[in-house]
């Protein structure tokens, strides 16, 4: 069942546009920047944004960043708010239950559809950015990393502090940009094998993240008909999470929140890895995920199929 | 092959299908007559296990229901409702990939390319398997929601409205393949709100009303002569005349006579000099035997306790 549910998912029209658009925003900033060589201050705006003009090898991690907040939430919503509730609507729900496709397995293969979803997502916006960012702004000098001075520890651990949008010492000294290593968000050196290590990080990071929306969306679809339905209330559940976790007055609720560590990951990208705002990110979303997976069983196992 | 004893659905206050005790034997072709509403998809879809029974038991197969799906539905074939595919895909590809959704090991997966080319050509689709389901018409969905059914080769056969969305080519087809398949001893309970498609091809018929079985017979038995004969003549005065007190119906020509034997009557009546156009035991067609069953409209409105 879980090798159709793929099946299924490449072979859908909607899976590849849904990627190609994904990877199309990080390649039209790309090409702004390259033109215009504008870039938000460090600091300021999208994260990594300032510090791909030095480094295009760092424009993946840029990437992810502009497309998490509402790109990728939005697909994965859509795409496992469609899971149950899409196959209801068009009636092939009641084929595949009577085939048979045990409730619990069908819901199982259909999360891990979702899993490769986002897995699929990420990965292609990850290597054509990194694409893009080698070609357009400049060469990463990869094969100078693994020569760069690795010990230029002196910046690291002081700067950590900062998680969220406010990223402290964006800009690298200049002798360590000279020397031509991409640099961490702390100002030190990344060789190559780090770099990648980190972006796996983030990507597991990413992706759950990304499972907690599935989980809640999932959820609704095996509550409505309406894939459209369950999709627009995920997304409202995000929205309302984001709103919170601006607003100062909720502060009380805001650790509980599912975006609340979604940015979390841009904490693998410091020297030393900040882990302490990753590790609440990984729990809150296995809370949601559990949650809502537990939900969606007792509601689908116990539903009277009338689609 | 199918028995449900007093199953019963009830949607909050509405009673869906009320105390339902259906006998499906081996080898019938069953049919299961009710208007629109009557509860025929419910139950239906309670045999199957998408919809859980209020009260009451379901065993199909010798198995018990929805307890037992796992074993017993793998030897059925559905079609519930409309026919459903993906529409991007072909009708090949949706019969591969439903087979492939379902259980089966090795074995399944070795055969399946030969059982979706057979369900292909006993549907009539064979030369159209590759195109998207998307270009299909209505009746080609409904023959590949057929194949579909067939692809596992059931032992039974479950077919809600089968005939909707066919010309009468495809209903042809579709009676013939059916009888087919019974011959070959496939069981067939089928439902349907067309009196005559039911008539023309069922063994067994059953009679939904409002939720309720209020009949369920071999249409042999429905359908014996009645002890009457029907006679159709010109001299229709002279034959109510001669047979004053025997007719219990006269409609123009036709007189309906109780009368053991129509050949006897009709010697009495050429021997008598009177014209005969045709004569012959009268049978009730299907359609007055399930009005004589079914309430009116008001009943069906009263019965919501």
């Amino acid at each position: 069942m879980i090798r159709v549910e793929l099946v299924k998912l490449l072979r859908r029209p909607r899976t590849w546009i849904s990627v190609v658009l994904t990877c199309a925003l990080p390649f039209v900033v790309a090409v702004f920047i390259t033109v215009t060589h504008l870039v938000p201050p460090p600091g300021q705006g999208s994260a990594f944004l300032s510090a791909v003009l030095r480094d295009g090898a760092l424009y993946p991690a840029a990437a992810l960043a502009l497309v998490l907040p509402v790109f990728l939430p939005v697909a994965v919503a859509v795409v496992a708010g469609d899971s149950i509730a899409g196959e209801a609507t068009t009636g092939t729900l009641r084929y595949l239950l009577v085939r048979p496709v045990g409730r619990t397995r069908l819901l199982v293969a259909k999360l891990i559809s979702v899993i490769a979803y986002v897995l699929i997502v990420v990965l292609a916006v990850t290597f054509t950015a990194y694409a893009t960012g080698v070609f357009l702004l400049g060469p990463s000098r990869a094969a100078a990393v693994g020569l760069a001075p690795g010990a230029g520890g002196t910046a690291g651990p002081g700067v950590a502090g900062g998680p969220g949008p406010g990223l402290a010492g964006q800009a690298p000294t200049a002798g360590q940009a000279a020397a031509g290593a991409v640099t961490s968000l702390s100002g030190t050196p990344l060789g190559l094998l780090q770099l990648t290590e980190r972006i796996g990080g983030a990507i597991a990071f990413i992706t759950v993240s990304m499972l907690g929306v599935a989980a809640i969306a999932l959820f609704l679809s095996t509550i409505t008909d309406s894939a459209l339905g369950s999709a627009l209330g995920a997304l409202a559940a995000l929205v309302a999470s984001e709103v919170l976790v601006t607003l100062n007055a909720a502060t009380v609720v805001q650790p509980y929140l599912p975006t609340r560590y979604w940015l979390a990951w841009i904490d693998f990208f410091r020297e030393p890895v900040f882990w302490r705002d990753i590790q609440r990110g990984f729990g809150i979303q296995a809370v949601y995920v559990v949650v809502f997976l537990a939900a969606a069983w007792a509601n689908f196992s116990t539903r009277d199929i009338t689609a | 092959m199918i028995t449900t004893s007093a199953l019963t659905k009830r949607y909050g206050a509405v009673t869906a299908v009320r105390s339902v005790d259906l006998d499906v034997r081996e080898g019938d072709r069953y049919g299961l007559l009710g208007p629109n509403g009557s509860g025929k998809t419910t139950l239906v879809r309670m045999l199957l296990g998408l919809v859980y029974a209020t009260s009451g038991e379901i065993e199909v197969l010798g198995r018990r229901m929805p307890r037992h799906a796992r074993e017993v539905l793998p030897q059925i074939g559905a079609l519930i409702e409309e026919p459903a595919a993906y529409p991007h895909l072909s009708g090949r590809a949706n019969l591969a990939l439903l087979d492939a959704a379902g259980p089966g090991g090795r074995e399944a997966r070795r055969t399946r390319r030969r059982r979706v080319d057979e369900a292909l050509e006993q549907v009539g689709l064979a030369g159209v398997g590759r195109r998207p389901v998307r270009a299909y018409s209505l009746g080609m969905r409904q023959r590949l929601g057929l194949a579909a059914a067939l692809i596992r080769r059931p032992r039974l056969l479950i077919l809600d409205e089968p005939g909707n969305g066919l010309d009468p080519r495809g209903i042809r087809d579709l009676r013939e393949l059916i009888i087919g398949l019974n011959d070959a001893g496939v069981t067939v309970f089928l439902s349907s709100h067309l009196l005559a498609e039911v008539e023309q091809l069922c063994t067994r018929v059953g009679v939904l009303d409002a939720g309720r079985l209020v009949l369920q017979d071999d249409l042999a038995v429905l359908r014996a002569p009645t002890g009457q004969v029907l006679v159709d003549t010109p001299d229709a005065d002279q034959v109510a005349a001669l047979l004053d007190g025997q007719v219990e119906h006269r409609d123009g020509q036709q007189l309906l006579v109780r009368y053991e034997d129509a050949a006897a009557l009709n010697a009495r009546l050429v021997g008598a000099g009177l014209r005969v156009s045709a004569i012959g035991p009268h049978q009730r067609t299907l359609e007055e035997i399930v009005l004589s069953v079914t309430g009116a409209g008001s009943d069906q409105l009263g019965g919501s306790s």
